[in-house]
């Protein structure tokens, strides 16, 4: 990579006054490094390539917890089974993906150096709305590779300093191919076996959750996702492989150590030894307005 | 043969250009980058704490600059997005602090010989490393030149005198405290016998690059942080 071509002058693009976005700068002086652009694929062609399956988020009343899976299908092929689909966005936010998985893997790494950029050229963070917004537009150039069968569907979420009320300020956002950007709250879930995850959340989520009781219902809504899904990997136990889970709260990001998921994993495993269907919610709440159970 | 109307010798327009240059830098506030301990000091006398003499460039990376506040922001930003390239296509690794000072370096070259005016900027490009020994410090003047210096780099006006003071108290291995004190004090040593100036944390600008963090190892100080480093 010779930057000093033109004798001894950066191009003019280094110098641009006013844009702090990584994603502009590379569209302008190398768009052939932007996600998928290298991909020339013909109308009517598919690839077979990896697909990423299922990612929750669960708020609680300090933050916000994101997990995911560790299986990637192709296929009726399980690809590789110990894939990581939760990635740390910036100090104060993590993004989970499900879709292609390499196409959302070099994404997620695009949005990581955007946002980085950003605290570097302007010397402050975006906000969480405009990282999320950053997101979808990042999400929107995919559209080509979207319409080809090579969709990215992520999920981001963070802990926003700006929130009116701090025990509200873990929030989730979810998107479609086209770059959409919606606000979810208390839970959400995206890819394959999402369907089966968020009837289990609506079922388990409260909205008095700790950070603990959120990571231990995401992996209830994983288990869930894995029991009616087969392209969600459940909890490896003679691997000891389990599901990826991010925690952003006050303090910032936090990937859970791996002991700390096992005992989580455990317990739940534990738990539908007796009982297959996991917790049974209650059919009439005793006069408690508050639970939502 | 008489020589044309108007001419000026190579040798003078360089020198004048140089004292151009030079007469700008030293108009500004002292900058000052040294090693310490757990890596690299960057302490200016900077009273704003919105427009920024130091900062980060990549993980292991930081700038610190003296002169044309314009002209080193433009170097520094360009400066983060060909770290932020190199890292992006190829590995965060990949970038390092003698990649960017070259490319400045170059860049400061073209400018001083082939622009109408020279850049009025003095630049440090610092990298720390896994051990002490792998610290690096950049110094680049206005006309391209680079230098590898041990220790640290005072720029920006009044550096000679900070430097000398500075040579008295500076060794390997500071703690961070001792080192920003050691800093202040050469900052304010009373220029040709002079009065001694006080410099307080509001009037600094302080940040390390500390090896013990994770990954992004650049941290600015807030100035209650560096007040109670300086106590």
């Amino acid at each position: 990579m010779d930057l000093l071509a033109d004798g001894g002058k950066l191009p003019a693009a280094f110098f641009a006054a006013g844009s702090s976005s990584f994603a502009d700068f590379l569209a302008g002086h190398r768009p052939d490094l932007l996600p998928g652009r290298r991909l020339d694929l013909q109308p009517g062609m598919t690839v077979e390539a990896p697909h990423g399956t299922t990612i929750v988020a669960v708020t609680h009343t300090q933050g916000v917890i994101v997990a995911g899976d560790r299986r990637a299908t192709m296929g009726n092929v399980i690809a590789q089974r110990d894939i990581e689909k939760v990635f740390q966005a910036d100090e104060y936010s993590c993004v989970g993906i499900a879709g292609t998985a390499g196409i959302a893997i070099e994404l997620v790494r695009l949005f990581q150096v955007e946002l980085e950029h950003y605290e570097k050229i302007e010397g402050t963070t975006l906000s969480l709305d405009g990282k999320a917004n950053r997101l979808s537009m990042l999400i929107r150039n995919n559209l080509g590779m979207a319409m080809q069968g090579l969709a990215v569907v992520p999920l981001f979420a963070g802990y926003d300093h700006d929130a009116t009320d701090l025990a509200k300020a873990g929030r989730i956002f979810s998107y479609d191919v086209t770059g959409g950007r919606y606000e979810e709250h208390s839970f959400h879930s995206v890819g394959s076996g999402s369907v089966f995850a968020r009837g289990a959340l609506k079922k388990l989520y409260r909205d008095d959750f700790d950070e603990a009781d959120a990571a231990l219902a995401t992996i209830h809504a994983l288990y869930d996702a894995a029991d009616d899904d087969s392209a969600t990997g459940g909890p490896d136990l003679t691997r000891r492989i389990y599901p990826v889970v991010a925690s952003v709260t006050a303090d910032g990001f936090r990937r859970l150590p791996d002991s700390e998921v096992e005992t989580l994993t455990q317990r739940v495993v534990d738990e539908r030894m007796t009982s297959p269907g996991g917790p049974n919610a209650p059919l009439r709440p005793a006069g408690n307005g508050g639970d939502n159970r | 043969m008489s020589m044309p109307f108007g001419y000026v010798s190579p040798e003078q327009v360089m020198k004048d250009r140089a004292d151009y240059a030079r007469k700008g830098i030293a108009r500004g506030r002292a900058v000052l980058v040294m090693t310490y301990a757990d890596g690299i000091l960057f302490v200016a006398e900077n009273p704003s704490s919105a427009l920024h003499k130091v900062s980060e460039i990549y993980d292991r990376i930081g700038f610190a600059a003296v002169g044309k506040y314009n002209e080193f922001e433009n170097l520094r930003q360009a400066g983060v997005r060909m770290a932020d390239l190199r890292g992006y296509s190829y590995d965060r690794t990949d970038v390092t602090g003698r990649m960017l000072a070259n490319t400045y370096a170059q860049i400061l070259g073209t400018i001083f010989t082939t622009e109408s005016k020279p850049y009025e900027v003095e630049m440090t490009v610092a990298e720390v490393g896994e051990t002490a020994a792998g610290d690096q410090l950049y110094r680049l003047t206005y006309d391209g030149s680079v230098a590898d210096e041990q220790g640290f780099v005072v720029m920006g006006g009044n550096a000679d005198a900070i430097a000398t003071r500075l040579t008295e108290t500076h060794r390997e291995g500071l703690e961070l405290g001792e080192g920003l004190r050691a800093a202040v004090a050469a900052m304010t040593t009373a220029p040709d016998g002079g009065e001694q100036r006080t410099l307080t944390a509001d009037a600094l600008e302080v940040a390390v690059l500390d090896r013990t963090r994770p990954r992004r190892k650049f941290r600015r100080f807030t100035d209650a942080q560096t007040e109670s480093l300086l106590a």
